[in-house]
C-alpha cells in the first residue's frame, strides 16, 4: 500500500533534456522562477508558456504525467483564483451581488497567477522528471560548493540528502511491518475518529524512529569502515561534465528569460 | 610476512551504560578475556560462538572500529592502536555486516560500490575499473544500475561485499553476514566468499554460527565468555561433539551422525564435515557388514 509512493519522481529517459547538465537544468529552472515571478504582463506567461512547452515537447515528458504533478494543487489554484477574483478589483465592474463585485482587473488577475502558478509546477517537475535523484543531488553539492568559503557543510548536506533517498523505501518497508504487526494485535488504524486515528499513530511511529536510530548507527559504522572520512579528498565515480549541448540549453533558456523580461519593461 | 593478523592477549570491555543519574554505571565484565590468535594470509578462518561470546567484539577490533584494552592486534603488522595507520587498516581489512540494508550507503548499486574508493580518493577512471570488477567478482555486474530496494537479501549482501571488494583489501571479515538471509541468498552468499577466497586469495574472516558455514573453512576458532577455547581444523573441532554441545554449540548434522554411530560402537570416525564424506563412510560401512554376513 506505502509502496506507491515515488519520491523524487524521476521519469527515465534518454531525451537531449535528461542529459542535459544537471547544474544547468536547476540555473534555467531558477531563471524560470524568476521571470515568471517578476513578470507582470501577459506576454511574459506567453513567452514562459512557449519555454516550458518546448522543454516538455524535447523531454518527451507525457503531458499525462504533468498532470499528475499538477492535480494535488488543485484547491490551492482553486483558492488563488478565488482570492483574487474577490479581492483584487478595478472600476470594470462585471457582476454585482450584495457585497460580492466581481471585476474585469480581478478576472485577469486571477487568470494570471493560475498560469503562473501552473507553469512554475510543471516547470520544476520538468526538472525532477528528467533528473536523477543522485545528478540532482550531485548537482546541489556542486552549486553550492561556494558556500564551502563560509564553512557551510555542503558535502554533508549533500551526503544527508542521499542517504535520506536512499533510506525512504526502506523505511517505507518497515512501516509497512509495524503496521501488519500492531494491526495483528488488535490496533485499529485506520477507523475512528480524527484524534484517535492519531493516537493510533504512536505505537506505529515509537517502533519506527527506534529502528531508524539504530540503522544510523549501523551505517555510520558502515561507512567508517569504508574509510569514509567527509567530503574532503573526496572523488566521484561519475563526474558531472558540462558540454557544448548544456551551454547551448542554458543559451536558449536565457534568451527565452531574456526577452520575457525585455518585453515585460517594454509593456508597461 | 605471513601473518594477516595477529591479535595477543585481547582484552576488551563495554564502556558502563550511563545511568539515570547522568554517572556511569557499574563496570561491564570484560567481553573479551584473553584472546590471542594469529590468522594467516590467503586463508579462510571461520569464527565460532554462541550469543555474547564474543566473537563480533573481536571482528571489530581487526578494523580498529574497537580498540582493545590490553594487548595488541596487528593488521598487516599496522598496530590499530596507531591513529595514523586508521585508514590503511580499514582499507587492508574489510568489513561486511549482518543487515545488507544497514551498510548500502547509495540508491544505485554501482554508485555504493563506488563508495570507498571515492572515499579513498582514487581516480574517476580507476573508480569505474574496480567497480565492475568488484561487482563482476560478485556476480552483480547486471544488475548495476538498479536500485537496492530492488534486490534480494542475498544479492543486497553481494553487493556490500563488492563495496568492501572495490578497496582491493587484503582481508575480508564478515561478521554474520549470512543471518538474516534465506537459504538460498545464504548460499549465494557463501560461494561467494568460498570464490574470493581460492580465486582471488583474500583472507577470509567469517563469523557464524551456522555450523554447515564453518564446516567449509580450513580452521575453526571457537570462541567462548571471551576466550579462544578451540582452534584446529574443522573435522578436529567438530568431531568433539561433547565439548561443542558443552559450549552451547552444535555441530553440522553428518558429523553428529557420525559421532553418534562411532559412540554406539560402529568404526565410523567422527571427523566427517561433510555430506559426500558421510556417504561414503555408510557405504564403506555398509559394505562391510555384508561383507560380514
Amino acid at each position: 500500500m506505502l509502496k506507491d509512493i515515488t519520491i523524487g519522481q524521476y521519469f527515465p529517459g534518454d531525451s537531449v533534456i535528461h542529459r542535459m547538465d544537471p547544474r544547468f537544468k536547476i540555473v534555467c529552472t531558477l531563471l524560470l522562477i524568476v521571470t515568471l515571478f517578476a513578470g507582470n504582463s501577459l506576454w511574459t506567461l506567453v513567452i514562459g508558456g512557449v519555454f516550458v512547452l518546448l522543454v516538455q515537447i524535447l523531454s518527451r515528458i507525457p503531458g499525462k504525467l504533468l498532470w499528475k504533478s499538477l492535480r494535488p494543487i488543485l484547491p490551492i489554484l482553486l483558492f488563488t483564483a478565488v482570492l483574487n477574483l474577490l479581492f483584487v478589483g478595478d472600476d470594470e465592474v462585471l457582476w454585482e451581488w450584495q457585497f460580492i463585485k466581481l471585476t474585469m482587473g480581478g478576472l485577469q488577475m486571477s487568470v494570471f497567477m493560475i498560469v503562473r502558478i501552473i507553469l512554475l509546477i510543471v516547470g520544476s517537475s520538468l526538472l525532477t522528471y528528467t533528473t536523477s535523484p543522485i545528478l540532482l543531488t550531485d548537482a546541489i553539492e556542486s552549486l553550492m560548493s561556494p558556500l564551502k568559503g563560509i564553512k557551510f557543510p555542503v558535502h554533508e548536506m549533500a551526503m544527508m540528502m542521499s542517504i535520506a533517498l536512499r533510506f525512504i523505501p526502506t523505511l517505507i518497508e518497515e512501516t509497512d511491518k509495524i503496521m501488519s504487526a500492531q494491526k495483528a494485535r488488535g490496533a485499529t488504524l485506520d477507523s475512528g475518529k480524527v484524534m484517535e486515528r492519531i493516537r493510533a499513530l504512536i505505537p506505529i511511529l515509537v517502533p519506527l524512529f527506534v529502528s531508524a536510530f539504530r540503522r544510523a548507527e549501523e551505517l555510520a559504522t558502515a561507512m567508517e569502515c569504508r574509510c569514509y572520512r567527509g567530503g574532503e579528498g573526496r572523488t566521484r565515480l561519475r563526474q558531472l561534465k558540462a558540454g557544448a549541448r548544456d551551454y547551448i540549453g542554458f543559451a536558449v533558456s536565457f534568451l527565452f528569460m531574456a526577452g520575457a523580461v525585455t518585453v515585460n519593461i517594454l509593456s508597461k | 610476512m605471513a601473518e594477516m593478523i595477529e591479535a595477543q592477549h585481547l582484552v576488551y570491555r563495554y564502556p558502563p551504560e550511563i545511568g539515570a543519574d547522568g554517572k556511569p554505571g557499574a563496570p561491564n565484565p570484560p567481553t573479551l578475556r584473553d584472546v590471542s590468535l594469529t590468522i594467516r594470509k590467503g586463508s579462510f578462518t571461520a569464527v565460532l560462538g554462541h550469543n555474547g561470546s564474543g566473537k563480533s567484539t573481536f571482528a571489530k577490533h581487526i578494523n580498529a572500529i574497537l580498540l582493545p584494552e590490553e594487548g595488541t592486534m596487528r593488521v598487516d603488522g599496522m598496530d590499530t592502536a596507531d591513529e595514523s595507520c586508521l585508514f590503511a587498516i580499514r582499507q587492508k581489512a574489510g568489513m561486511v555486516f549482518q543487515n545488507p540494508d544497514n551498510q548500502i550507503v547509495a540508491t544505485i548499486v554501482e554508485e555504493d560500490v563506488a563508495f570507498a574508493p571515492e572515499n579513498l580518493g582514487v581516480e574517476p577512471k580507476e573508480i569505474r575499473r574496480r567497480v565492475d570488477e568488484a561487482l563482476k567478482a560478485v556476480g552483480m555486474y547486471e544488475y548495476r544500475n538498479h536500485a537496492p530496494s530492488q534486490l534480494s537479501g542475498g544479492q543486497k549482501q553481494r553487493v556490500a561485499i563488492a563495496g568492501v571488494i572495490a578497496m582491493q583489501p587484503d582481508c575480508i571479515v564478515l561478521d554474520e553476514p549470512t543471518a538474516m538471509l534465506d537459504p538460498k541468498g545464504r548460499q549465494e552468499v557463501m560461494e561467494t566468499i568460498r570464490r574470493l577466497n581460492r580465486e582471488q586469495g583474500i583472507t577470509i574472516v567469517l563469523i557464524t554460527h551456522y555450523m554447515e558455514e564453518a564446516a567449509e573453512a580450513d580452521r575453526v576458532v571457537v570462541i567462548d565468555s571471551g576466550e579462544v577455547v578451540m582452534d584446529d581444523t574443522p573435522p578436529k573441532v567438530f568431531s568433539q561433539v561433547e565439548k561443542m554441545k558443552a559450549l552451547g554449540l552444535d555441530v553440522p548434522q553428518v558429523t553428529e551422525l557420525a559421532w553418534e554411530l562411532n559412540q554406539a560402537g560402529f568404526a565410523v570416525s567422527p571427523e566427517i564435515i561433510t555430506e559426500e564424506e558421510c556417504l561414503a563412510a555408510l557405504r564403506a560401512l555398509l559394505s562391510r557388514a555384508s561383507c560380514a554376513e
